[in-house]
């Protein structure tokens, strides 16, 4: 399909153009950069919300039962989920859609066309998502779904990365997920706006709700000593990042039994909360600006590597850099130098 | 890059085994392919939306109950409903099929029928050479 159709299919509600534009950026083809061009302002309205914790403590299922939940209340629902793939082999198990039932058997998820369900391969890589997450995303915002739910690969190591695709992170936790001390380190206490403690209807439950609302409610001064005392992401905790993120907003924690359909409707509820409160806060513009800079940086970054790359002779001052016959900060200098140069040449 | 091929597993209609199908997904998966398993039970319009929004390469329909020359068209069918082009990918179906049945199926526009006791790096070769095949004959 080429681009034109592509773009008009997806935003004239073409399911078909919408899949077939996901796997064009997903696989980074020549397209995609075009396709992302086209359709970006026609994003910013979805209201995405990220689903991340160890693995099994039920997301997928969450991710089902919400979606369900969604639409009942009126509103388009899209999905992505992400799974592990292997570095190595390349392969991947898909296996969060298996999960897509919801309560009410006769109103089927899988042929609602108020969803739309994408699985994806983190293809190896750290954080949680796959490379092209965002954009994928977008695409899905683009095409008007209004809720858009990300569930993270859920490897039980650091995913933060969800942060800088949801405007709402919802943590997720079971009874016995694992030493309290692990759940620190992982990052989990300082990305969540909601928290979950989900198959209440196993024993302990109460404890980890307990353990949680008391580790949200420490100031930032307590946190940092238990971040030093844990070796957690020192870094961010010590900018403020933590508690800057959150401003104001006092994370809920909410039990659920996801199979069940338990707390559901109170989780969706806290996620609904969330959105108004960020807008009239002002907080969702404050990190949708934050993500844009991150964002932008990078691609100029990328840009001008590119112009380097096509425009200097870099490799010669490489060698003069084996060579110790220049420095780094002058040989950078001169490359910049040059660049800025070929652009006034056109 | 090369892209991944992406296969879907389905099950489809009423049969409750399902240990073929995800020792099939899972052979996929170690064979480099990314693979979506549906879990039992999934209606011909529920495989034939997935296999077009998940935008698969290949539809892998795994079934036991007797019922294939009723379900496997169903699914070829939706998908085209649903905007998908069943010749851009490959149909294959999986179960203990008569063989005056895979005539049948092949007809209706199935590529392949792997009857129990294939062994499954079969499937595997099968993909990898006939999938880009496919691609180049409906191309032209
Ligand atoms: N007992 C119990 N089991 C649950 C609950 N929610 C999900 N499960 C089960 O936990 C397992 C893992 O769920 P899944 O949603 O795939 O977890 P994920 O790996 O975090 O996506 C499945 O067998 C679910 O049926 C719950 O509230 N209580
Ligand atoms: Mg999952």
């Amino acid at each position: 399909m080429k681009v034109e159709e592509l773009v008009e299919g997806l935003l004239s509600g073409n399911r078909r153009a919408l899949a077939r534009a996901i796997t064009y950026v997903e696989n980074d083809y020549p397209e995609s950069k075009e396709i992302m061009k086209r359709i970006f302002t026609k994003t910013g309205k979805a209201h995405i919300v990220g689903l991340t914790g160890f693995p099994g403590v039920g997301k997928s299922t969450l991710v089902s039962k919400l979606t369900e939940e969604f639409r009942k209340r009126g509103k388009k629902v899209g999905i992505v989920a992400i799974d592990p793939g292997s570095p190595f082999t390349g392969g991947a198990l898909l296996g969060d859609r298996l999960r897509l039932d919801g309560m009410d058997s006769r109103k089927p998820l899988w042929t609602d066309p108020g969803i739309f369900f994408r699985s994806m391969s983190s293809r190896g890589r750290a954080g949680g998502l796959a490379a092209k997450t965002g954009d994928v995303v977008r695409l899905l915002d683009a095409f008007g779904f209004d809720v858009i739910l990300v569930e993270t690969v859920g490897a039980g190591q650091s995913e933060v990365d969800i942060i800088e695709v949801a405007d709402t992170s919802v943590v997720v936790m079971m009874p016995e997920t694992g030493d309290e001390i692990q759940i620190n380190k992982a990052g989990i206490l300082e990305i969540g706006d909601i928290y979950v403690v989900n198959k209440a209807d196993l024993g302990g439950a109460e404890k980890v709700e307990r353990w949680l609302k008391y580790m949200l409610s420490l100031d930032e001064e307590s946190v940092q000593m238990l971040s030093q005392m844990t070796h957690a992401d020192e870094a961010r905790v010590a900018s403020g990042e933590f508690f800057e993120r959150r401003k104001g907003w006092n994370p809920p924690v909410v039990k659920t039994v996801a199979d069940k359909g338990e707390g559901i409707a109170e989780l969706a509820d806290a996620i609904e909360e969330h959105f108004k409160y960020m807008k009239e806060t002002g907080l969702i513009e404050k990190r949708r600006r934050e993500r844009m800079k991150r964002e932008l940086f990078e691609i100029v970054t990328d840009d001008i590597i590119k112009l380097v790359k096509e425009k200097t002779n870099y490799r010669d001052v490489i060698e003069k850099l084996v060579r110790n016959e220049i420095d780094p900060y002058t040989a950078a200098e001169r490359i910049v130098e040059e660049v800025l140069k070929s652009g006034e040449k056109g | 890059m090369e892209k991944k091929i992406r296969v879907l597993v389905a099950k489809v209609g009423l049969d409750g085994h399902d240990r073929g199908a995800k020792v099939l997904a899972r052979f996929l998966r170690d064979s480099g392919f990314e693979v979506i398993y549906t879990g039992l039970h999934r209606t011909p319009q529920e495989v034939a939306m997935a296999a077009v929004d998940e935008d698969v390469d290949v539809v892998g329909i795994s079934l036991h109950s007797g019922a294939h020359l009723a379900l496997v068209p169903k699914v070829i069918n939706y998908i085209r409903e649903y905007g998908g082009n069943p010749d851009e990918m490959l149909v294959l179906v999986g179960g203990v099929i008569p063989t005056d049945d895979i005539v049948e199926l092949k007809k209706m526009g199935v590529d392949e029928v792997f009857i129990p006791g294939t062994p499954i790096s079969e499937i595997v070769e099968f993909i990898k050479i006939k999938l880009p095949e496919k691609r180049k004959k409906n191309e032209s």
